[in-house]
């Protein structure tokens, strides 16, 4: 059990397939196709700033969006009997084995001109809808997709939180507001805070989603088109992903600080 | 009334959540092309997914990408685990924030930077080999994470035990620690065995021309949306429903045989 | 737990045994052919005119083919040059093809294993971007236009008319940056070969003067259905999709359009170049020719197709038109030029809100 040896696999594994990558990542973000130093790669970052902002505005509002619809649920979920809530948990999860390219495909179906809920609104004697390609279209989009990935991890721990002590707040004369706000809340926050990373990570760096359904490209298809896309060029590509990684290492270490947990939760 | 409104809210969010898979599965029996205007039944788009070898192929391969990569990331993330059990103080922290690192990484990053290692290693040859490496790389630390607890739960003096006993360390691994800690790696193992079906983003760069089931639906999408593929969603749903029927009636059972040994 | 334990080791033991079976069968003769969306028939007619080429050219051969599509010029390019992908025969257009060739990435054709070379027109041969005959094999040629329907949109004429805000997100345009800059560069009254910074950044901004809904091989989805009512795109696909709707109407608009040769080519890093000949022979022959013209509707650079096609093609005005000088061909662009392009169709395709 002390013994080392069995460890190496395991730590040239990591070496070879999580730490060279990223750091081929960070060599062409400073090389150009001569490999030899620059900076250059970096202004395509600024170039694309409104991109990024783009992308996390969306990522924020769909997280926001998330948590505001996933709370409640969690906790109406708690309150019911424990069969009910291990179907409603069932029934959670079922969405998210579906494949996510054809969860997408459904709001396309739905959205897109002549769809689904134009035929709808024609029936009913409205126009056609504006929501196709907009900015709201990607957030109902981001949150269909990653609802559940809000509602599982606060549900779980909500769940798990001993009814004793709400007994005891209530006893000790508190009201409902007050439990929730005192004993629940606190309690289910690292729930919250693994809801949010899982939210928010895919979200900002969605590819598929933005042009499906948006009809331009978010951050994520920006970079997928630097590398399978028209505009290849690596260096550009590995540029903008070491931002976007450094922006996203630096969100999860700020939400980790709410949170005094030692592991990442895991669904 | 207070119930009332809750009820109603759970409704509501199922209803957005499922409103789209069934009409998906509605018109996977339509007949007409476009799909979304209905005119007759049929049960033909389903039949059309087993003629289409691409498709039938692309299934395979994602099943067999999932279950080799779930076990191959259980003996790695075991090993992990031990690693990061065995360590202390910073050197632990570094350690274990590192083999997390895939599963922190945006999707993209992770991709996109196993992508360029591996055009660097195999020069024009992605595929089955290089996405298969790419899933155990994403998929060995949720084994990790759930064998980690489990070690920490275990006592340690059994191990011990059985080297006094005069067992080799390996063999004391095997008869010992291994059961302790399996519920742990069969967790990871199921964990990593979805995730790996669910895969759209790492399959579609690390691949090539070898083609799993999201990246050949990504790929047909881009004709527009065919009618295989919500017959496509209809079947995953039925299975997958079926699937966790099974096993809730199976928890619920066990549960209350459970219930029942304490009286 | 006994048992579980026995159930997994034996799960990875079959898992095991299966896995190297999978990957046996590499030894088998394949070949892996790049071409675009509805670019090849796959589908039998009654007359047995049409018939799934793929399927047949197995079946003769005893090649196991892999067939993939790109979307893009663009994108196969970059699954070439960075995405660790191998192909065998690709289908690159003109100007691709001549970038590739200028960057070395596509091998010479030992033309004894193609004798149906014989089988195309001369004024398919010796063209610019393959002026010795030595990389290319000409495929089928075609203009692009504005696809419009018409009972909707009523009549359109020019590049001009496809800026409206008439029909929001219904108005489809090229997904590529090339095609979409030429009608840009079309309805300004420039060279779609022009290699002035300032006029590729006026037909920039033109491009995102509009919200256009960029697509590519949905166009086939998208167009018969009726969810979008204007496209610029190719006119072989016109006659494609107009079969399943009969208000469609294609367009040359007066300024302009391009005219475009799609080639065969084997990339340098091939791994069956031979399969790959005998594959693009067997494309050449008048019969497996027929069948993709008949299916895809583009036009064949093929005499021996040409002869056997029926009267009512060949006097389509869409598919055969008589060439008008002004229509231009597209040639490779230099570095920078590319590089502008890109930059700003990165922006576009950013901005399209």
């Amino acid at each position: 059990m002390r013994s080392k040896k069995p460890f190496y696999p395991y730590t040239l594994w990591m070496a070879i397939f999580v730490i060279v990558p990223l750091a081929m990542v960070l060599w062409y973000s400073f090389t150009d196709n001569n490999n030899s130093f620059t900076l250059e790669n970096f202004k395509y970052v600024g170039d694309n700033l409104s991109t990024y902002l783009d992308s996390l505005k969306i990522a924020l509002i769909s997280t926001v969006v998330c948590l505001v619809v996933a709370y409640p649920f969690s906790y109406i979920m708690c309150k019911c009997k424990v069969s009910t809530q291990r179907m409603l948990n069932t029934l959670v999860m079922l969405p998210m084995w579906m494949n996510f390219i054809l969860r997408i495909c459904a709001w396309v179906m739905i959205l897109r001109p002549q769809g689904i809920l134009d035929n709808l609104l024609g029936v009913l004697g409205f126009g056609n809808n504006t929501i196709y390609h907009s900015e709201t279209a990607i957030i109902i989009g981001v949150v269909y997709n990653f609802l559940p990935f809000m509602i599982l991890p606060i549900y779980t721990t909500m769940a798990k939180i001993d009814k004793s002590l709400i007994e005891a707040g209530e006893d000790l004369g508190c009201n409902g507001f007050k439990v929730l706000k005192k004993i629940i809340f606190p309690l289910s926050l690292p729930g919250v805070i693994t809801g949010i990373t899982m939210v928010f990570v895919p979200a900002a760096s969605t590819i598929v989603i933005g042009e499906r359904l948006g009809g331009y490209s978010l951050l994520g298809d920006v970079i997928d088109s630097y590398y399978k896309g028209p505009s290849v060029d690596m260096h550009i590509g590995s540029a903008m992903s070491l931002v976007l990684m450094i922006i996203i290492l630096i969100s999860i270490a700020v939400m980790n600080h709410f949170d005094n947990g030692e592991d990442l939760a895991v669904v | 009334m207070k119930k009332a409104f809750s009820y109603g809210y759970l409704g509501l969010v199922f209803l957005f959540l499922y409103l789209p898979i069934a009409l998906m599965i509605f018109f996977s029996f339509n007949s007409n092309t476009p799909v979304t205007v209905f005119e007759g039944f049929t049960f033909d788009n389903y039949l059309e997914i087993f003629d289409n070898e691409e498709l039938m192929e692309s299934l395979w391969n994602t099943l067999i990408i999932a279950a080799l990569s779930g076990v191959i990331s259980c003996v790695l993330g075991t090993l992990g685990a031990m690693a990061v059990y065995n360590m202390k103080g910073w050197k632990k922290k570094i350690y274990s924030n590192v083999s997390n690192l895939p599963i922190i990484n945006p999707e993209i990053v992770t991709g996109i930077s196993l992508m360029m290692l591996f055009v660097f290693i195999f020069g024009n040859n992605l595929g089955m080999l290089t996405v298969l490496l790419a899933h155990v790389v994403f998929n060995t630390p949720y084994v990790l994470l759930n064998v980690l607890p489990r070690l920490r739960k275990m006592n340690v003096n059994m191990y011990e035990a059985a080297l006094d006993l005069g067992y080799r360390p390996t063999q004391a691994f095997f008869k010992v620690v291994l059961p302790e800690i399996f519920p742990g790696i069969f967790a990871g193992f199921l964990i990593a065995f979805t995730y790996s079906i669910d895969d759209f983003v790492i399959s579609y760069f690390t691949g090539g021309t070898f083609q799993t089931l999201s990246v050949y639906i990504n790929n047909s999408l881009k004709k527009g949306v065919q009618p295989w593929m919500l017959a496509m969603s209809g079947m995953i749903f039925i299975i997958v429903l079926l699937i966790l029927l099974v096993v809730n009636i199976r928890d619920a059972k066990l549960e209350k045989a459970k219930a029942n040994k304490k009286y | 737990m006994k048992k579980i334990f026995s159930l997994v080791f034996v799960a990875i033991f079959l898992v095991g045994l299966v896995f190297p079976l999978g990957s046996c069968s590499g030894n088998k003769e394949t070949l892996t052919v790049c071409n675009w969306g509805e670019y090849i028939c796959d589908e039998d007619s009654e007359d047995g005119k049409m018939f799934d080429v793929i399927k047949r050219f197995e079946k003769e051969t005893g090649i196991d083919v892999k067939y993939v599509t790109a979307e893009t010029n663009e994108t196969l390019y970059a699954n070439m040059k960075a995405g660790g992908v191998n192909y065998d025969v690709i289908f690159p257009s003109d100007y691709m093809a001549q970038k590739m060739i200028n960057e070395n990435m596509i091998a010479k054709i030992n033309f004894e294993n193609v004798p149906n070379y014989s089988n195309v027109m001369d004024d398919f041969k010796d063209m610019y971007y393959d002026p010795a005959n030595e990389y290319t094999v000409p495929y089928f040629w075609g203009t692009t236009g504005i696809i419009v329907n018409t009972e909707v949109c009523g009549s359109v004429d020019s590049w001009d008319d496809m800026w409206t805000d008439a029909y929001p997100n219904r108005v489809l345009m090229f997904n590529n940056p090339r095609d979409a800059f030429a009608v840009a560069l079309l309805k300004l009254g420039y060279s779609l070969n022009t290699t002035d910074e300032a006029q590729i950044r006026e037909a920039g901004e033109e491009l995102k003067k509009m919200k256009f809904n960029y697509v590519m091989d949905e166009f086939f989805d998208l167009i018969p259905s009726g969810s979008a009512v204007m496209a610029a795109y190719y006119a072989g696909d016109f006659i494609t999709v107009s079969e399943d709707n009969d208000k469609l109407e294609f367009v040359r608009p007066e300024s302009g359009v391009n005219l475009f040769n799609d080639v065969m080519c084997i990339p340098a890093d091939a791994k069956n170049k031979e399969n790959a000949e005998k594959f693009i022979n067997y494309m050449l022959s008048a019969e497996v020719g027929l069948a993709n013209t008949l299916y895809v509707g583009y036009s064949t650079p093929n005499k021996a197709v040409l002869e056997l096609l029926p009267e009512e093609i060949k006097n389509d005005p869409v598919a055969y038109p008589e060439i008008d000088e002004k229509w231009e061909r597209f040639e490779a662009l230099p570095n920078d030029i590319n590089d502008l392009m890109r930059d700003l169709w990165v922006e576009i395709k950013s901005s399209n809100k």
